[in-house]
């Protein structure tokens, strides 16, 4: 997550309140510890005892608000996805979509695809992360796993610019065909109004000041 | 900066560059069509188009009369409300999604809310009260939505008597949503930590009277069509798509149910104490248009059962708050309705502007700032009346979120369409397509 300083997240002017030197801490969440509590534990040892390569494929396992999160590797992602849907004991069997969120402080981990992930037959939820580098945002789709991902990969190509490999026909979804740039990312320059009043411009929202 | 692009061909005129963009690709379609010596048609279907529910185009492949490829195209009523919500505070958000799906406002607004309070960690603190109401209307507005796929649904296979009864019940329905919370749709009644304000006096009385009403009056639809020769011949075996289908393609809802699956939220993963009302899940085993139809009028019933126990709960626990204790979230002011309109209740005005300078601080500040988030990030699903509505909420500790996402039913579900329409006829597309009831504001968002 972004650092900020000051209550306004400016800096030099405009900060009346006092608490110009402010930083307010970023919260890092860590991977979680033993046990995970609920049905957590029973799905990643599930999962490990079906997928060899479990150490090596998920990177961080994280329990927050009672919700599981296991981070996987991009190259591990397919034959995860795959595990989850098709061994006996997890039967993930359906797939809620894929969700980017852009973090630009991320150093070299700047998109993340988000697979929320349902199975009907033990009735739990988990979710999939995946980080990919600005650089090269290349993840395997999952259309073969959850043909319902389609469209949903097509918005993330769309609003964040991650490329899916393998996808069938990987095109613009609710932007126009010859929209320049993927609006959702953060620093997708964004208009504003060029209204002027005694010589003053009208900032757009993201360089407003505001509360942070 | 594209030389050549088959949606949409460039020209340049005195004032620049313009672009057109839809039908630019139909000079392309033709030259490829008249290369192949098989009999195709290509028809391009809406956006502006009254059967397509909307601004949805589909171009639809034809060899006579028999649809062999079709395909959706979306994105027409793209608002950028994700987007949007990034640059409002937490509770300003609510009256941004409550716009996605603007037939099943009060349930996005509760997926919305469900997923702030995750994230705060208010679950449990959330009045009994508050979770009644959220009840109460969102049962009142699955009617209301059912109305519209009902009416919209028979009109767009050319019966039209359906839709007037069908619009008639739902204005019943708007007018107690009006009487509640102001406004007919779009109401942004659900807030993170409660509801806006308390049900208004006789607001029990009135929806019970219209519970009665709509009862007796739902009858007049089910005369018109269940068992009626030419509606089960326009519906039934129509936009096929069995379990399997709907497991792969993510679908769900009533379409989901119609191939026997009883998968309902509400039973499966309860959220507002649903757990504590007594209703059926409805499923039907055709998997066809006419099996969907069935669901949604027996639905009705069902939320009817809901909002009648919600009224009795609601009676029994008149006068306890409608949002949370902790002041640091709860909205400073209770809103009323006045003659001309929504707005700050007297009360609250007379306090901060005449009695208390530190009511006053208070509310500036909640209502300008807004109260922070701690970081992480929650996904909290409702069952609306298309399907699961799902939000993903980030947050990084601010004041207005860092990432809203929703998962919207009709997105999803419309992906059916080509499963559904192709080898069948291209008159059943329109009832395939309307079996899935998409609603273009919350496909597009």
């Amino acid at each position: 997550m972004s650092e900020t300083i000051g209550m306004f997240g400016t800096s030099g002017s405009g900060d009346t309140s006092g608490f110009g030197g402010l930083v307010p801490s970023a919260a890092s969440v860590g991977s979680s510890e033993r046990p995970y509590g609920s049905y957590f534990d029973e799905v990643t040892d599930e999962l490990e005892r079906a997928y060899p390569e479990f150490s090596d494929a998920i990177e961080k396992v994280i329990v927050d608000r009672g919700e599981l999160t296991l981070h996987v590797k991009r190259e591990k992602l397919f034959d995860t996805a795959m595990k989850l849907r098709d061994t006996q004991s997890l039967r993930f069997e359906i797939c809620l979509g894929v969700n980017g969120v852009h973090y630009p402080e991320d150093k070299s981990r700047e998109l993340h695809a988000v697979y929320p992930l349902l199975s009907m037959t033990h009735n739990r939820r988990i979710r999939l992360e995946v980080s990919v580098p600005d650089a090269d945002p290349h993840l395997p789709s999952l259309v073969e796993v959850w043909a319902g991902n389609n469209w949903h990969e097509r918005e993330t190509w769309d609003m964040f610019g991650i490329i899916f490999d393998g996808h069938p026909g990987l095109t613009r979804i609710l932007m126009p065909d010859d929209w320049p740039g993927h609006p959702q990312r953060k620093d997708y320059p964004l208009g504003g109004i060029p209204i002027e009043y005694k010589g003053a411009t009208f900032p757009a929202p993201s360089e407003r000041r505001s509360y942070q | 900066m594209t030389t050549h692009d088959s949606y949409a061909s460039a020209t340049d005129t005195t004032e620049g560059r313009v672009y057109s963009v839809t039908g630019g690709d139909w000079d392309s379609l033709v030259t490829e069509i008249g290369q192949t010596k098989e009999e195709r048609v290509v028809v391009n279907m809406g956006p502006q188009h009254p059967s397509t529910h909307g601004v949805l185009r589909l171009v639809l492949e034809l060899e006579g009369e028999t649809i062999t490829e079709a395909r959706a195209g979306i994105g027409y009523l793209h608002t950028g409300i994700e987007k949007n919500t990034e640059y409002r505070t937490w509770t300003q958000g609510v009256t941004f999604v409550t716009r996605m799906d603007y037939l099943a406002p009060i349930f996005n607004e509760t997926a919305y809310c469900l997923g702030v309070e995750k994230l705060l960690g208010i679950t449990g603190d959330i009045p009994e009260r508050a979770s009644e109401i959220r009840v109460l209307m969102m049962e009142l507005n699955r009617i209301s939505s059912h109305m519209v796929a009902l009416g919209t649904g028979a009109l767009e296979l050319g019966a039209l008597s359906p839709m007037i009864f069908a619009f008639r019940e739902r204005e019943k329905v708007l007018d107690v949503f009006e009487m509640i919370s102001g406004l007919r749709m779009n109401m942004a009644y659900v807030r993170p930590g409660g509801v806006a304000q308390d049900l208004p006096k006789g607001a029990i009385t009135k929806i019970r009277e219209t519970v009665k009403e709509l009862r007796h009056n739902f009858k007049d639809n089910e005369k018109l069509l269940v068992g009626n020769t030419i509606w089960m011949m326009r519906t039934q075996g129509i936009g096929y798509l069995d379990l399997a289908g709907c497991i792969t393609l993510g679908i769900t809802g009533p379409v989901l149910r119609s191939t026997g699956m009883p998968w309902d939220l509400r039973k499966t993963d309860p959220y507002c104490g649903y757990e504590n009302y007594e209703f059926d899940v409805v499923t039907t085993d055709t998997c066809d248009v006419y099996g969907r139809f069935l669901i949604r009028m027996q639905e009705l019933e069902q939320s009817l059962r809901i909002i009648e126990q919600a009224c009795d709960k609601l009676e029994k626990s008149e006068g306890q708050p409608v949002m949370v204790a902790d002041k640091k979230i709860a909205w400073p002011s209770q809103l009323s309705v006045g003659s001309d309109g929504i707005g700050n209740s007297l009360d609250h005005i007379r306090e901060i502007m005449g009695t208390s300078m530190e009511s006053l601080i208070h509310h500036f500040k909640l209502v300008t700032e807004g109260f922070r988030v701690p970081a992480g990030q929650v996904y909290a699903a409702v069952e609306s009346p298309r399907g699961e509505t799902g939000v993903h909420l980030v947050s990084d500790g601010g004041t207005r979120p860092y990432r809203v996402h929703f998962r919207e039913p009709s997105f999803n579900n419309l992906q059916a369409t080509s499963a559904m329409a192709e080898g069948g006829m291209i008159a059943d597309v329109i009832g395939a397509v309307a079996s899935i009831d998409p609603v273009m504001g919350g496909v597009d968002r």
